[in-house]
């Protein structure tokens, strides 16, 4: 037997660890939707490189939209800081074996990037954008003008959105003190996960916003470009379907990995296989089995199987489970981990 | 350069929590918060039991996960020393240190910034012992140079048998315990 008692009552720490709510989460999911959404665009940008119609891929629109994203992710990191007002302390130095400091660093990059992206079909998505400011309406048509520059912005995002999407498991994954994060599985999962969500996202926008076309004045036209920079085009009517056919790689790719997260985990140390069992059988087993694995990974896989094969309608529904299933992979992971403890030899009771 | 540690001897600790008010005496730790604490350890069957009490606190790392994980370089390795420290307005609060530390020895100061023990480096640099430990009743507590071989901390170090604190997790860290 073996009895421990302590003194300690610190708040947020004590009786366990709960020191990040649900601003976390929300962070590495809207990360990883970012991430994923510029892998995709990123794809979409070699092949218009090499003389493809930009109009043809939707994923062209999604740059703007994943800087309006990433800035909800930042809001959130932000409520998540109790020492806000120095903020500012991140940039003023580069602290090298830090993964928060590469991350942030990294966004700085991804901003830059994504609005780069974003000027290929700005001004077309947003005419009165190209009207008011004809600087960005030139830049963009230089950029167009200019293959390499494209395919070298391509592999730009295909690069940071890998990495962006890897890192979001690497922040968590780096913290030895919480056995439930120590696999070097959990990047790509996370990324795996990511490029789910960024398609599923693409997916809705295409699906629910055909048809329309983008409004001439300021207000109606940065919505529009957000959404549907494609102007009065439709998007292809191939483009969801093939949204769909990547996502059944991606779920796929994604149940894999978590079958390698917990055989990793259960062969690992006594306090990494305890870890384990807070969401196999632990008090996060019910939102890990029914919400991550059912909700957000096999219920949309054989639902899209279906649509993929013509038994069963188009909707948008199998895209709006794989988002629930990916904040709840990030919540689960976030708040279960924080439990997770390196449990000394004599107290698993042996 | 010295490389400061701490050795208590938990056959003398009577967990009369002394450490614990100097602490929150000395260095204003507010209300319902410790720096330092006291863990009691129960072990066997009735009646064969065993008991130790511990004086627990941030253990200083050799190795660190706290330092490495911080973004602003808040928290750092102090050059004397070598103590593990938190720089309060370089802190932006991520809590990843929190989360990093395998002895939840840190806490989010009501200010905002990220506060722990720092071996009362103030008194020590003035040639003082830590509150902690010049106020211990029993004599337990004992803080030295682990670098110098005549120090009293490392002579109780070659004489006694000691442990540490979750050596699996590979911070190395400074407080040892004789038993």
């Amino acid at each position: 037997m073996l009895e421990v008692t302590s003194t300690r009552h610190n708040p947020l720490i004590d009786p366990h660890l709960s020191v990040w709510s649900w601003e976390i989460p929300l962070y590495l999911f809207v990360g990883g939707i970012v991430a994923g959404m510029m892998v995709l665009a990123g794809l979409a940008m070699r092949r218009i490189a090499k003389g493809e119609d930009p109009r043809r891929f939707f994923s062209m629109q999604t740059p703007l939209l994943g800087f309006v994203l990433m800035n909800i992710g930042m809001l959130a990191l932000l409520l998540d800081l109790t020492h806000r007002l120095y903020v500012w302390r991140i940039f003023t130095t580069f602290q090298v074996t830090s993964p928060m400091a590469w991350g942030s660093w990294v966004l700085i990059i991804v901003y830059g990037v994504l609005l780069l992206s974003a000027l290929i079909r700005l001004p077309d998505a947003w005419p009165w954008l190209g009207r008011t400011v004809p600087l960005i309406k030139r830049l963009s048509d230089t950029l167009i003008a200019q293959p390499s520059w494209i395919a070298a912005l391509g592999w730009a995002n295909i690069v940071l959105g890998v990495g962006l999407g890897i890192y979001t498991g690497i922040l968590l994954n780096t913290m030895v003190a919480r056995p439930l994060w120590n696999s070097a599985i959990l990047g790509p999962l996370f990324l795996v996960s990511g490029l789910s969500a960024g398609a599923a996202v693409m997916h809705i926008a295409a699906t629910l916003l055909q048809g329309r076309s983008a409004p001439q004045g300021m207000v109606g036209g940065a919505f529009s470009a957000l959404l549907q920079p494609l102007g009065a085009q439709h998007p292809e009517k191939s483009t969801a379907q093939s949204l769909v056919r990547y996502d059944q790689i991606f779920l796929v790719t994604e149940l894999v990995f978590i079958g390698l997260l917990l055989i990793n985990l259960q062969t690992s140390s006594a306090s990494h296989a305890v870890a384990a069992s807070l969401i196999t059988t632990g008090p996060y087993a019910l939102p890990f089995w029914l919400g991550v694995v059912g909700v957000g990974v096999l219920l949309p896989l054989a639902w899209q199987g279906l649509e993929l094969s013509h038994k069963v309608a188009h909707t948008v529904l199998p895209a709006v489970l794989v988002l629930a299933g990916g904040f709840t992979l990030r919540w689960v992971m976030v708040n279960a981990g924080q439990i997770s403890e390196i449990t000394p030899f004599l107290s698993l009771g042996q | 350069m010295p490389r400061f540690g701490m050795v208590i001897d938990t056959r003398k600790c009577v967990g009369c929590m002394d450490c614990v008010v100097a602490c929150q005496t000395e260095n204003d730790v507010p209300s319902g918060f410790c720096r330092d604490w006291i863990t009691t350890e129960v072990r066997g069957t009735f009646p064969s039991l065993t008991m130790e009490i511990r004086s627990e606190r941030c253990n200083h790392c050799d190795n660190p996960p706290c330092v490495s994980c911080c973004p602003t370089g808040a928290s750092h390795v102090e050059d004397f020393g070598r103590t593990v420290q938190v720089t309060a307005n370089k802190c932006i609060g991520c809590k990843a240190c929190i989360a990093a530390c395998p002895y939840d020895a840190r806490f989010v100061h009501p200010q905002g910034y990220v506060d722990k023990c720092s071996f009362c480096i103030h008194r020590v640099k003035d040639g003082l012992d830590p509150a902690c430990v010049s106020v211990c009743p029993t004599h337990c507590m004992h803080f030295g140079d682990l670098d110098d071989p005549k120090s009293a901390v490392n002579a109780l170090l070659r004489a006694r048998q000691h442990h540490s604190l979750l050596p699996e997790a590979g911070t190395r860290p400074r407080i040892f315990y004789l038993t």
